[in-house]
């Protein structure tokens, strides 16, 4: 069996990261958890890979184009991302950081409006209560509490425990390695622990804080941190996506009928630098992404579905044609994004704009842009 | 009319506003059974329970954290930091996500959230009891800063506080806690509005919070000279009302600003900037400042020295109106 050992973190000695599929694609079984197979629709599974590495690596392609001003790539991360956002329910709240773009697609944000954070045409980008995902945090850790405060408010609405699938509600808040270093998250999880609040923490171990290792942030596996928070933790391959579907579903499961928070730490890796403008060249060797690449999540179950008997060569060019449409649609999308009015920063800082801003507003106007006069 | 002191006028608020509207969550250290530090929430755990008056864990981040989660939910949370110098672990979550997120939304979601922080001091305190940390809220686009320096106010400006839709830093001037005054709790005062707590032709004095008492003393005594000094008590420190502001000095031609805070970049070095671009050739004599020092507050045993005294307020005023 391939388990799946950080690179730069200390060494393991605890029990191996759950993992249901292998990296060759074979399935194992994990006692620790119950999966049921025939109820999982894999090519679905692979088909939500394919696409958000495609909305990844194209969205990589508008930065380098000059479109985009900086993109954070997910590239790696895939299995973890689309395992925990197929998890959730319609009525579950998503609190991503800004690397969750799988997360988008799962839950049907449109990715074009993913783009427009990184071109600077908005700081959101949708809205929130419209697919239950938050727009994306870039503060560290500070989602980790905007989670629980949700998850007190799901408690009070009482819609937790009520055993009505359509009704009872949890929160899912992602968070990296990095944030486990932050005041807030070990805040948030003094909170959920203390109060049983209905908040799963999903942690992406990608490896990397930039240039910081694991190590940096911790001296023992991220799933061994809850315990002392009195949070059950569960350690999964972060680039198997069945493990993270089947940790993420127990977890949220376990949160919607009252049983509180679970912290879940996904192993996987960062395979492109933090962003387009990071080099990740000068702080890890070559050898480390490589190794990672051979893990690569969506390979996994491309073999699985082989040798389980489908056609992945007429899948894969299916997808192919699909992931290409969906290219298409982003390039025009992103040159069509609305470009910002300075107006609307004033309208939007308060409900009402309190009139030395009406004042601030018209110096602002009065005075065309640069880039206006260039054009003219 | 009831008499009460600022700290049961605060109460009857809390407990007004929760009765009004069930959305209502207060959220603090000690806040529950002991009734807070400063008795502020006593009783209101006994009456609307421990869902709607949560006894926070100690974390100034998670206490603000929470409630912008609690707000994107649909609740209106009223928190309460335990003393101004403690504020700043959760100024994070104030600065980057409270202030910022009806922005970030394009105005789709905002968060009625209440920050309420006693502050000031004067009280004999320890260090981190004692400071007056309004400016960094007042500098932040997106935050409601409030603060008041009677009972009446300190009921009406915290139900309509609770009632905005904006997020509101609610301060409140702990040396005054227990002053008493007559209160009509059917008084409603909108915010961002300044008030004139004393009228009169030759010197105005803008102050707030605690230092509205010291000015009125030193405009009493003013008064014996034969000088009639209008004070202003500003209430909201963002948006800041000028136009008050405006009127009064266009009519005295002199200005002195009265706050704790220190000196240097607050909010009477705001005050004086707008002053003399709007009133320039009105003005008799340059704004003067009577405020705190610039140097971290000191041991309570000096407090008196370091703080703006009603001497103090009477040789500035002096000093203007000799200019």
């Amino acid at each position: 069996m391939t388990s799946v050992q950080t690179t730069a973190g200390p060494e393991v000695d605890e029990a191996a990261p759950i993992q249901l599929l292998s990296p060759e694609g074979e399935l194992r079984v994990d006692a620790r958890i119950d999966f049921d197979l025939d109820a999982t629709d894999l090519v679905a599974l692979y088909r939500d890979m394919v696409m958000s590495r495609r909305i990844d690596s194209e969205a990589i392609a508008l930065q380098r184009q000059g479109e985009l001003g900086l993109w954070p790539s997910m590239l790696g991360q895939e299995a973890a991302q689309v395992g925990a956002a197929r998890a959730t329910r319609t009525q579950d709240m998503l609190f991503p950081t800004y690397r969750e773009h799988g997360i988008a697609w799962c839950r049907g944000v449109d990715p074009v409006d993913l783009l427009g954070l990184f071109r600077g045409t908005t700081l959101g980008g949708w809205n929130p209560r419209d697919n239950n995902v938050n727009v994306y945090t870039l503060v560290i850790g500070a989602q980790t509490l905007h989670a629980c405060g949700y998850g007190m408010g799901v408690v009070r609405d009482q819609v937790v425990g009520t055993g009505d699938a359509t009704v009872d509600t949890a929160v899912l808040v992602f968070l990296g390695d990095g944030a486990l270093s932050e005041g807030e998250t070990n805040e948030a999880f003094v909170w959920s622990a203390a109060m049983g609040l209905p908040v799963v923490f999903f942690i992406q171990n990608n490896q990397w804080a930039i240039s910081a290792p694991f190590s940096t942030q911790s001296r023992v596996p991220a799933a061994q941190r809850g315990a002392g928070f009195g949070i059950p933790s569960v350690r999964v391959d972060g680039n198997d996506v069945l493990a993270c579907l089947g940790a993420t579903r127990a977890a949220l499961d376990n949160a919607r009928t009252g049983g509180g928070p679970t912290l879940i730490e996904a192993l996987t890796y960062r395979l492109n630098p933090h962003t387009t403008s990071d080099d990740a060249g000068r702080y890890r060797p070559r050898e480390d992404e490589d190794r990672w690449r051979a893990l690569d999540p969506i390979t996994r179950v491309a073999n699985y579905l082989r040798s389980s008997g489908t056609d992945v060569e007429a899948l894969d060019s299916r997808l192919a044609e699909e992931s290409e449409a969906l290219a298409v649609r982003l390039r025009a999308g992103c040159r069509a994004l609305p470009e910002p009015s300075i107006e609307e920063s004033f309208q939007h800082t308060y409900r009402d704009m309190p009139s030395e801003l009406q004042r601030q507003l018209r110096v602002a106007v009065s005075h065309p842009s640069q880039s206006d006069e260039e054009q003219s | 009319m009831t008499t009460m002191t600022m700290s049961k006028a605060l109460n009857a608020a809390l407990r007004d506003s929760m009765d009004a509207d069930v959305n209502v969550v207060l959220m603090g250290e000690d806040v529950g059974q002991l009734g807070g530090v400063f008795r502020v929430t006593d009783g209101l755990r006994d009456q609307f329970g421990d869902r709607r008056v949560v006894n926070a864990p100690l974390g100034e981040a998670g206490i603000i954290g929470t409630a912008v989660g609690l707000a994107m939910r649909g609740y209106r949370p009223i928190c309460e930091i335990q003393f101004d110098g403690f504020v700043f672990p959760g100024v994070n979550q104030i600065v980057t996500q409270l202030a910022k997120y009806r922005h970030r939304t394009l105005g789709g979601i905002g968060l009625p959230v209440v920050v309420r922080i006693p502050v000031g001091g004067g009280i004999g305190a320890i260090e981190h009891h004692s400071e007056s940390p309004e400016i960094y809220f007042a500098h932040t686009p997106g935050l409601r800063v409030v603060t008041c320096s009677n009972p009446q106010d300190a009921y009406s400006l915290l139900r309509s506080a609770v009632e905005c839709d904006d997020p509101v830093v609610f301060l409140e001037p702990k040396r005054r806690y227990w002053s008493k005054a007559d209160i009509d709790t059917s008084m409603s005062v909108p915010l961002g509005q300044a008030s004139v707590a004393r009228s009169g032709r030759d010197v105005t004095i803008v102050a707030y919070g605690p230092t509205v008492d010291t000015a009125l003393e030193a405009a009493e005594e003013l008064a014996t000279e034969g000088v009639e000094a209008e004070v202003i008590d500003l209430r909201s420190l963002a948006p800041l009302d000028l136009t008050s502001i405006f009127e009064s000095v266009r009519r005295t031609g002199r200005l002195v600003v009265v706050h704790e805070a220190s000196l240097s970049h607050g909010m009477g070095a705001e005050i004086a900037a707008r002053v003399q671009e709007q009133l320039f050739y009105f003005l008799e004599a340059p704004v003067f400042r009577v405020t705190g020092f610039d140097t971290p507050y000191p041991p309570s045993r000096v407090e008196e020295l370091w703080l703006p005294t009603v001497d103090r307020v009477i040789a500035a005023v002096r000093e203007s109106v000799e200019h």
